[in-house]
């Protein structure tokens, strides 16, 4: 048999191929449960650290059963999906952060002025966690995301029971340039949201990340927050971002029924 | 038998190094190694690909044809890669994501195809096997002296854990913020490179 026929060509490279192709598929197959398992102990543990619940020493399942509460809400009216109406995609298990702004029926296109976050689409439900301690809200935690420079960027806004201060802020999934807009990962970056107020007394929107240093001998310094030097664009889109979420298109209308104590929960 | 073994295995690690000698698979060495941790398990998955598509290619080594024998030892590691970079996503995921896709361009690494074309396509599978893991080796600990000092001088800590209190955590150390550079990688490797031609003359390229 002549190794280099057209016939034994072939013959190898369809060999090789087929044991190769299902050697990669089993592997495939085989790890996808475990993988996503990752991936969702991920998400329970990015809404845990915001939280500020995360404990090494315990499941992070366990933790997260106990202590948090997860809510659907209908971004128009503010009020909570009662879980009667779960469906397969409305559920908060199952709830896709990513998917349902490309789902035709629950989502809605966002008018180009107002979409200052770049995200085109939203969807008309989001998900919401709080924190509870003693059937009482301790904390809000709203998930919000927007266009950086290079991505869309993921992130976890907690608020305290006031529903005007931010207890934590951190992005879950970025692709920003490292040591620039990377830095939004900077743990000194995120503790300098820690007790600023989003809103003033009137419930007006206030929050903004500014250029250079906030000055805090300031009166509305407890509003303003650093830019992060060499990221100008990222900064800017999370500052967009933020506010995108918290006003209007956003959880605005849920927060207003929140603290006039309209939401059950 | 066992002598050619041995020398098969060992020769990869100093003698014939892929990275300070051969000076192959450089870009990964560049970008995994600001830390001890990730450079571990970068390590560990270029073994797994280099030693299996050494053997995968050496046990079909008769029946390649000639003009298709790259796209063949690629389409081999390529699937070695592909497993061991599911290996990774589904039990060390904290650190697949700090790797992200330096586990995928193992299949660029030229290493891998170089041992495949150099040695598997010529010898046995169990040298070939053999020949995979001491290069991979090789590449391990040029990969794990670079992170050692990249991680110990630019991060003052070694796996995670600190060694050298920084400055700004109010420690004493200065850490060199170079270090955690990728360029920095390379004069690492340079040195390295000198010091083992100063004391191996044999190795140094003639003008």
């Amino acid at each position: 048999m002549e190794v280099n026929s057209t016939k034994n060509i072939i013959r190898v490279a369809i060999g090789v191929c087929v044991v190769c192709a299902v050697l990669v598929s089993t592997a495939a197959v085989v790890l996808k449960p475990v993988q996503k398992k990752n991936k969702k102990l991920e998400k329970l543990k990015n809404i845990l650290y915001v939280a500020d619940l995360l404990d090494k020493d315990k499941n992070i399942e366990k933790i997260f059963k106990e202590k948090i509460q997860s809510a659907i809400i209908e971004l128009k009216t503010g009020k909570e999906l009662s879980k009667k109406n779960y469906t397969k995609i409305l559920n908060p298990d199952s709830f896709d952060i990513k998917k349902l702004p490309y789902n035709p029926k629950l989502s809605v296109k966002i008018a180009k002025k107002k979409d200052i976050a770049g995200i085109k689409r939203k969807s008309k439900y989001m998900i919401v966690y709080f924190v509870k301690q003693e059937g009482k809200i301790k904390k809000i935690i709203l998930p919000v995301y927007g266009l950086g420079l290079w991505s869309t960027m993921y992130g976890l806004l907690a608020l305290d029971d006031d529903l005007k201060t931010v207890s934590a802020f951190t992005f879950y999934e970025h692709g920003e340039t490292p040591g620039l807009g990377g830095e939004v990962d900077n743990p000194r970056w995120k503790k300098l949201w820690k007790g600023k107020i989003v809103f003033d007394k009137n419930w007006e929107l206030k929050i903004e990340i500014i250029k250079g240093k906030v000055n805090a001998t300031k009166n509305d310094a407890k509003y303003k927050i650093d830019g992060l030097s060499g990221a100008t664009i990222t900064t800017r889109g999370i500052n967009d971002l933020v506010r995108f979420w918290l006003g209007e298109s956003g959880y605005g209308t849920f927060l207003k029924k929140l603290r006039e104590g309209g939401v059950a929960g | 038998m066992l002598v050619k073994l041995k020398r098969t295995l060992l020769d990869p690690i100093f003698n014939n190094n892929p990275i300070t000698l051969q000076v192959l698979g450089i870009c990964s060495a560049l970008a995994v190694t600001s830390k001890l941790e990730t450079a571990i398990v970068m390590s560990l998955a270029v073994i797994f690909v280099v030693s299996f598509s050494n053997l995968s290619v050496s046990l079909i080594r008769n029946y390649i044809p000639t003009n298709i024998r790259i796209i063949i030892e690629m389409t081999i590691i390529a699937s070695f890669v592909i497993i061991a970079d599911q290996i990774i996503r589904a039990f060390l995921f904290e650190i697949s994501k700090q790797l992200s896709v330096y586990v995928g361009l193992i299949i660029t690494n030229c290493i891998i195809l170089g041992r495949a074309e150099a040695f598997a396509l010529k010898n046995p599978p169990l040298q070939s096997f053999i020949d995979g893991i001491g290069n991979g080796i090789g590449y391990t600990l040029i990969l794990i002296v670079l992170a050692f000092f990249r991680e110990l001088f630019g991060a003052g800590k070694l796996l995670g854990f600190t060694i050298l209190p920084i400055n700004t955590e109010g420690g004493w150390f200065v850490p060199n913020g170079l270090l955690l550079l990728p360029p920095s990688a390379f004069f690492l490797i340079g040195f390295i490179i000198w010091i083992i031609r100063t004391f191996k003359k044999e190795q140094v390229e003639e003008d």
